[in-house]
């Protein structure tokens, strides 16, 4: 038998030919990666809504140079991710990349990046705590925030003015809910609020049945905190309501977004009143907001009603690349060691307010704190309660002290 | 039933005990120390028959893809696409004619209809090549998910099911007693219930269908011997295709009540296909009854592995069909 | 199942086809002329999926046995390279050199390999395919919720090869080389495996059980023992896997992964054990390259449309298509010749 030698061959024309490419002068080649196959496709093209958005707002030229943009897919798995990342860069020859899309794939392009000194990394939307918290990659910078971030002032708000004293746990059983579980409970329960680990429900993530979940859920808390996605969060809500539930829900940043309440079916109306916290809110009147959304539903009549939070995250991050190529004069001869020292200094207005980094290169910006309630034609939506500035990723306490609390866990913080 | 009792006494009399706790502990209203022991009587009696709703389902579900299998030895890893076509297919003719039924109809018909077009057109040509049968069909459950997704994307869907069928019933099962003396009564959804029922009605005229009609009569000659079924001048072909119709149909079918009990969403084909494969794994392949049996263990195994150790309750599962295939490789009713 | 029924015991070396020695300078070669990126990504991972796919291909061809849990196989001993060795994530890690843990992880997964074969030979042809998916995706379940020895969700970061005679073997060259080197070591194997006593009498099994088992063989045992053996070579490319990745996650492991390895398998063709290489090989450029060419959206409709094309149409994969070709070309030069070689 004869090995086929012609695709071999026709693999080895293709590899001389297809050297990586080297970008010309009067252009720079930026790389965006998201999810582009795959379950998340739908999260994964409104992310690349915010990059094109961003570089229409620029009209593709930065520092004076044009900018091409390449990009890559994964589908959600750190693998692909890391796979899609190093095409793009050793490949196609990006000098700066935007991207992941989520949570562990950021972890795996951070520990990428650090074998790639010479390219310029910024996050996409994934929210994972120890992208930057834990030994941060000196070139991976993340202009948007993380999950525990996203829950500031929940905790206090539910405390404070809502009276819950004990709450249960229903969560997705995998890091980003930790995360989010970690940011609600950590000043809900320093002021006293009790979320026992027995009254923490940790499901495996893509569970539709909660009926027995359900069931077993005590009746003697106050209420539920709530921190799942997508399709699960949709399922929980119907059978909930089925099952005659009766106990208020507290959400994660996404249990009640958009996606969640306009899902085709069923309107849930017992989740009126439901707070919930993020780093974006739908209905904030602000101009600056307001004008994203204009921007975003002309460009894209196609998309959805209103831009997701990863829209809203690969748009600030790609805006953030594009500030500081201008700054620079689209310099990066030096293996962009003068583009990244712009990058950590850098400070800009976004659709959600000022932006900048801390010394790990994670955003401290604004986080909204919202509530799920019903608009004039009838659908619900999140109606902005408070505003909560300049939320650091340490969540305002030192960087020391904030290591001390661990990394986030099922367990993590205790709160018995 | 009374061979089975005089072939497995020992077995009859272990099932007849595990029946009786079960039944006690439903009905009675249970004693503190139990209560300290597993927690309160509401969560085991609403697990309990969660299994037994989410059986109902997966015995829907599984149905089809055994009784494909038994007569035509076609392992089709495509029922998942077909249960979740089934789904969208039942979602958009609901919201057209704002009847839900409509829906459960139009999904049964035209997943029956792709079944027949399958058979015909790709299994009839490679008719006794099981393993290439196998291969199409997981290629076709690879080129349908993407279709599907890019019909559909991802956005979940739910079947707003007829309003009497929607919210919770008070059963007849004391939960607790208040320290008023008050008995508090237990609250179940009404539609898993339905659930429950359909599944029964759907088992039922399935053995009536098989074992009290012509048709019926001539599957079953089928299953058994295939070429002499043949020899007596059946029109194979034509039972063939009508096999496949219901089976294919049952999934459709199944898509509209499990996409009303839950939702639908891309991944669904995969985890319905999962469930079918591990119920008819531990059931026996190619036997109704066997799906049943199986379909009760699975979904009471899953619902009380998630409610009382939800980490590890998917593996659960799969540790039974492991067990079973371990001890009796045909599964439980299959045939040697 | 007499269409994957093997050429056995037709060997590639006795009389060297000039295609062939090609071939084989073209790979001893290949690094000196193709890019870091050619040489890594596309060329050492084409060796280290083909290699899994090889795995499956011997279990296939020879013993007609199609296991969809060759991947899990790897994805084990990926995993206990992480959880034996050194990873960065902080849980297990326990720190053994390298060379016990390449080794007992190899040979743990050849054990766990011949445990599924356990359970599933038992039961005859079609049920193959099912059990061993279930199992595939009880194992995907287990590594995602177990987070004391598999650290769950998030799995395992920081699994690197040594530094060994002064070369980092993680270095696009060497780790060409090194995978190189296993994916030959192997083919090799499974080449002259195939005529020795064991590979004879695998296939004979294959062709008619019930008559071996009349003749006094242990049918069992053979096919378990063709398990084990799949075992290791799943298990040797599950550590390449992992050295390759740096990282291993449950989304390694997990059902589209499983499936990609059959793609890979039947798309290059069953028939020899070149297949899977040229499969991967495909898969690969396929994976890598499709963005540019077309919306990557679609990928799994391009991906299965070849996979279905190819099972329907080809059933020997691409190789058979490409002995399809020649037979015709044959044909036409050589009109009076019969066309009955094929198989």
């Amino acid at each position: 038998m004869i090995p086929d030698s012609r695709t071999l061959i026709a693999a080895a024309i293709a590899a001389v030919l297809a050297g990586p490419a080297m970008a010309q002068d009067d252009s720079i080649k930026m790389g965006a990666l998201a999810t582009l196959e795959g379950a998340f496709t739908v999260l994964g093209e409104d992310s690349m809504r915010g990059v094109k958005l961003a570089l229409e707002e620029f009209k593709y030229t930065a520092g004076g140079k044009k900018i091409e943009l390449i990009t890559g897919s994964s589908d959600a798995s750190p693998d692909s991710a890391i796979r899609a990342t190093r095409k793009l860069v050793e490949q196609d020859g990006v000098q700066v990349l935007v991207g992941p899309l989520s949570g562990s794939e950021g972890l795996a392009v951070k520990d990428y990046a650090k074998t790639k000194p010479n390219v310029t990394f910024l996050n996409g939307s994934s929210a994972a705590q120890d992208t930057t918290l834990r030994e941060p990659a000196e070139n991976f910078f993340r202009f948007g925030t993380e999950g525990a971030q996203w829950m500031a002032g929940l905790g206090e708000y539910v405390y404070n003015e809502k009276g819950y004293r004990s709450i249960a746990v229903l969560a997705e059983d995998y890091s980003f809910p930790y995360t989010q579980v970690f940011g609600f409970l950590e000043p809900f329960c320093r002021l006293g609020g009790k979320a026992p680990a027995d009254a923490r429900f940790w499901v495996p993530i893509g569970n539709k049945d909660y009926s027995s979940v359900i069931a077993a859920l005590p009746d003697d808390v106050d209420a539920i905190y709530v921190a799942l996605g997508g399709a699960d969060a949709v399922n929980f809500l119907t059978q909930y309501e089925q099952a005659g539930g009766d106990l208020p829900l507290v959400g994660g940043s996404i249990t009640v977004d958009q996606t969640v309440l306009g899902s085709k079916g069923r309107t849930r109306d017992f989740v009126i009143g439901t707070p919930s916290a993020g780093p974006i809110s739908d209905t904030w009147d602000d101009a600056r907001w307001q004008k994203f959304v204009e921007a975003y539903k002309a460009q894209f009549p196609d998309g959805f009603p209103s831009p997701s939070l990863f829209a809203h995250a690969y748009y600030i991050n790609t805006k953030a690349a594009l500030l500081a190529l201008n700054e620079v004069g689209g310099d990066l001869s030096d293996g962009g060691k003068k583009y990244r020292a712009v990058l950590s200094g850098l400070s800009f207005e976004t659709p959600t307010g000022m932006v900048k980094l801390d010394e790990r290169r994670n955003a401290v910006a604004d986080i909204f704190l919202t509530e799920v309630s019903e608009g004039p034609d009838g659908n619900l939506l999140n109606k902005t309660i408070k505003v909560i500035p300049s939320v650091s990723q340490t969540l305002g306490v030192s960087y020391d002290e904030f290591l001390k609390y661990g990394p986030v866990s099922r367990e993590n913080p205790k709160c018995g | 039933m009374r061979r089975f009792i005089e072939r497995h006494t020992f077995w009859a009399i272990m099932i007849l005990i595990v029946a009786g706790i079960f039944l006690w502990m439903i009905f009675a209203v249970w004693p503190d120390w139990l209560i300290s022991a597993i927690g309160r009587k509401k969560t085991f009696v609403n697990t309990f028959l969660n299994g037994l709703t989410l059986a109902g389902l997966y015995f829907l579900v599984a149905s089809g893809f055994t009784l494909v299998f038994g007569l035509m030895r076609n392992v089709n890893l495509a029922h998942g696409s077909m249960y979740l076509l089934g789904a969208y297919i039942g979602y958009e003719a609901a919201e057209a004619s704002g009847n839900w039924f409509v829906g459960l109809g139009a999904a049964f018909i035209a997943i029956a209809f792709a079944g027949i077009l399958l058979q015909v057109l790709v299994f009839r040509r490679m008719e006794g090549d099981d393993l290439r049968q196998t291969l199409v069909t997981i290629g076709v459950s690879i080129v349908a998910a993407d279709l599907m997704l890019a019909i559909w994307s991802g956005t979940t869907y739910q079947f707003a099911p007829p309003e009497w069928l929607f919210g919770a019933a008070e059963l007849p099962i004391i939960s607790t007693i208040r320290s008023s003396g008050k008995e508090v009564f237990l609250k179940y959804p009404i539609y898993r219930l339905a659930v429950l029922a359909v599944a029964i009605a759907v088992g039922i005229a399935l053995w009536l269908f098989l074992n009290r009609t012509r048709i019926g009569m001539m599957i079953r000659a089928g299953v058994n011997d295939r070429d002499m079924l043949a020899a007596t001048g059946v029109n194979v072909q034509v039972v063939f295709a009508m096999v496949f119709a219901i089976g294919a149909g049952l999934a459709g079918f199944a898509g509209v009540i499990g996409g009303t009990a839950l939702s639908i969403a891309p991944g669904e084909d995969i985890r319905y296909l999962l469930a079918s494969l591990v119920v008819v794994i531990v059931g026996g392949m190619g036997s109704v009854p066997g799906a049943a049996i199986g379909a009760l263990l699975i979904g009471l195994a899953e619902q009380f592995g998630l409610a009382y150790f939800p980490t590890y309750g998917v593996v659960l599962t799969f540790l039974i069909m492991v067990v079973v295939l371990a001890v009796r490789p045909q599964g439980i009713m299959g045939s040697s | 199942m007499a269409n994957i029924s093997l050429i056995a015991g037709k060997g590639v070396l006795p009389n060297i086809h000039p295609a062939a020695a090609i071939t084989v300078l073209f790979l001893l070669f290949y690094p000196a002329f193709a890019s870091d990126f050619f040489v890594f990504q596309i060329g050492a991972y084409s060796l280290v999926l083909g290699t899994i796919a090889l795995s499956l291909v011997m279990l296939a061809g020879y013993g007609g046995m199609v296991s969809l849990s060759q991947l899990t196989v790897a994805g084990l001993a990926g995993y206990l390279m992480a959880i034996l060795g050194h990873n960065s994530v902080g849980v297990m890690g326990l720190g053994w050199p390298w060379w016990l843990t390449a080794l007992t992880a190899i040979f743990a997964a050849s054990v766990f390999s011949a445990l599924i074969g356990a359970i599933s030979v038992r039961t005859e042809g079609i049920y193959t395919i099912m059990i061993t998916l279930a199992i595939a995706v009880a194992f995907f379940y287990f590594v995602r919720q177990n987070y004391v020895i598999f650290n769950g969700f998030t799995g395992y970061a920081g699994v690197v090869p040594p530094t060994l005679f002064g070369i980092y073997w993680r270095d696009p060259t060497p780790f060409y080389y090194l995978s190189l080197a296993v994916a030959a070591f192997f083919f090799f194997m499974v080449v002259y495996g195939a005529r020795s006593t064991f590979g004879l009498s695998l296939q004979a099994i294959r062709d008619n059980p019930r008559r071996m088992r009349a003749i006094g063989y242990d049918v069992t045992l053979h096919r378990i023992f063709a398990y084990f053996l799949s075992g290791l070579i799943a298990g040797t490319a599950g550590v390449l896997m992992v050295w390759f990745n740096g990282r291993i996650s449950p989304g390694s492991v997990g059902v589209d992964v499983v499936i990609d390895i059959l793609v890979i398998a039947v798309v290059g063709g069953m028939r020899h054990p070149i297949g899977p290489f040229v499969g991967a090989l495909a898969f690969v450029l396929l994976e890598n390259f499709a963005i540019d060419l077309i919306d990557r959206e679609r990928f799994n409709t391009v991906i299965g449309t070849a996979f279905l094309l190819v099972v329907l149409f080809s059933p020997d994969g691409l190789l058979g298509l490409w002995a399809r070709i020649r037979e015709r070309l044959r044909l036409r030069k050589h009109p009076q010749s019969d066309g009955s070689g094929v198989h």
